[in-house]
């Protein structure tokens, strides 16, 4: 696996701009690497859910965003970091309806269906780290519908 | 402290610096009026560029009287300070980068210096280094604050643009008797949705509203915050009696929501706005029929 310039960056999230800042960024490296108007959408909208919840829950952090190929396939790469308290319980949180604040619980289930490869992981200590991949030919995988 | 001693403290030779500053004034000035800083920013006349020049040495001279060289918020620097914003603000709206205004300012250091050292040409190789780095640090104190300036003035800009984003989004436009709508434009945060959300209830109670629609072509992303926004928005508009359409939901968008599993149920959607007016026309008992003879259709 390795990375290509254009899509890469490093973006710093501590407000409500900066999720604009997100959202843009990803669209626009997610058009420069190919992918349709669906997917496009899914992406920014699974990274719009999944900065508020860096901004929200662990009190700001930053987006790193890398352009990656495996087998001949292109994707893009987003690694949402943060150092807040973590989440408590993983499988909760992941639950649809689920939810800590006021939102609806949709976030971070939601955003793990938006997209092909989702990775969490958590600790009080460390904070989250929520990686997330998406690939502009979907690869033969799995079903993950329970 | 002896006066001749080169200890490397360089508030030693501030007293000779705001010396040379005063006598040297009208050269400085002059040579000042020729760099692009000046030139490009006070186009009127040279002798305003001059003018402007002096109340810039002026200024240095009396930060180098207080000692303050490397002080930014030094008394000196105040009454510049407006002047200093104006030109650097002028030279980034020329589509100069940061960088650009940085090294023109520093530009300004070159002709004090030369003169500084044409003045000092008798005296010992030691003082001549102190005022020599003196001047420089004054200099680039000087370039620190035009550039502090310039850049406070930036914020204060963005912070006015996103007011006026505020207020300007949100029309409510009158589609019929009993009907409004609002074209939703941009990104929906907290701050806006709730201005969307206050604006069109008033609107509601305004024009005796039976139905409000809500247009979102120009939301580029839905996310489930947004979806919320929505919902709370229908039913409060539902609460006070009218009854809530959301239109203009693009293929991709109704994608997006079904795969983050958003519940848009309790909400009535259409795919357009043509299509969302038809319907509560509709409702209101009145349809738009075709004119061509022999036919009357329902749209």
């Amino acid at each position: 696996m390795h990375t290509a310039a254009g899509a890469e960056a490093r973006l710093p999230i501590r407000s409500d701009m900066d999720l604009v800042w997100v959202r843009q960024h990803v669209r626009q490296a997610a058009a420069l690497i190919g992918f349709g108007l669906v997917d496009q959408t899914k992406l920014v909208t699974a990274a719009s859910e999944l900065a508020r919840n860096t901004l929200v829950h662990g009190g700001g952090g930053q987006m790193e965003a890398a352009r990656v190929s495996e087998h001949g396939t292109e994707g893009l790469r987003l690694v949402f970091t943060d150092t807040g308290p973590g989440i408590a319980d993983l499988d909760r949180a992941l639950s649809d309806g689920y939810t800590s604040g006021d939102g609806l619980g949709m976030g971070l289930g939601g955003a793990r269906r938006l997209v092909h490869d989702f990775e969490v992981v958590s600790s009080p200590e460390s904070g989250t780290t929520v990686r997330v991949t998406s690939w502009v030919t979907r690869p033969p995988r799995p079903r993950e519908e329970s | 402290m002896p006066e001749h001693e080169a200890d490397g403290s360089p508030h030693t030779a501030t007293p000779q610096v705001a010396d040379f500053l005063r006598r040297r004034r009208e050269q400085i000035a002059q040579r000042w009026a020729d760099e692009p800083l000046f030139r490009t920013v006070f186009t009127v006349s040279r002798d305003e560029a001059v003018e402007a020049g002096k109340a810039v040495v002026d200024a240095l001279a009396e930060v180098a009287d207080a000692g303050r060289v490397e002080d930014p918020d030094a008394a000196g620097f105040s009454g510049v300070r407006e002047q200093l914003a104006r030109m650097g603000t002028a030279r980034s709206r020329a589509g100069l980068s940061v960088t650009q205004v940085s090294s023109e300012l520093s530009a300004l250091w070159p002709p004090v210096d030369n003169l500084l050292l044409a003045d000092l040409d008798q005296a010992p190789p030691e003082q001549v280094r102190t005022c020599a780095i003196t001047l420089s640090r004054l200099l680039g104190t000087l370039r620190l604050v035009a550039m502090q300036t310039a850049l406070s003035e930036g914020q204060a800009l963005i912070d006015r643009q996103r007011m006026q984003l505020l207020e300007v989004a949100t029309p409510v436009i009158k589609l019929w008797d009993g009907i409004v709508a609002v074209p939703l434009i941009g990104t929906l945060d907290s701050a806006r949705s709730q201005v969307v959300m206050e604006t069109l209830l008033n609107s509601v109670v305004e024009q005796h509203a039976r139905f409000a629609i809500l247009d979102i072509t120009g939301v580029p992303t839905v996310d489930s915050l947004v979806a919320q926004h929505l919902m709370k928005t229908v039913a409060a508009a539902r609460l006070m009696g009218a009854e809530c359409v959301v239109s203009g939901i693009r293929p991709a968008i109704a994608q997006t929501i079904v795969h983050l599993g958003l519940d848009l149920g309790s909400v009535l959607t259409r795919a357009s706005l043509a299509d969302a007016l038809a319907y509560c026309l509709h409702q209101l008992g009145t349809d738009i029929v075709d004119a061509t003879p022999g036919g009357a259709n329902l749209r």
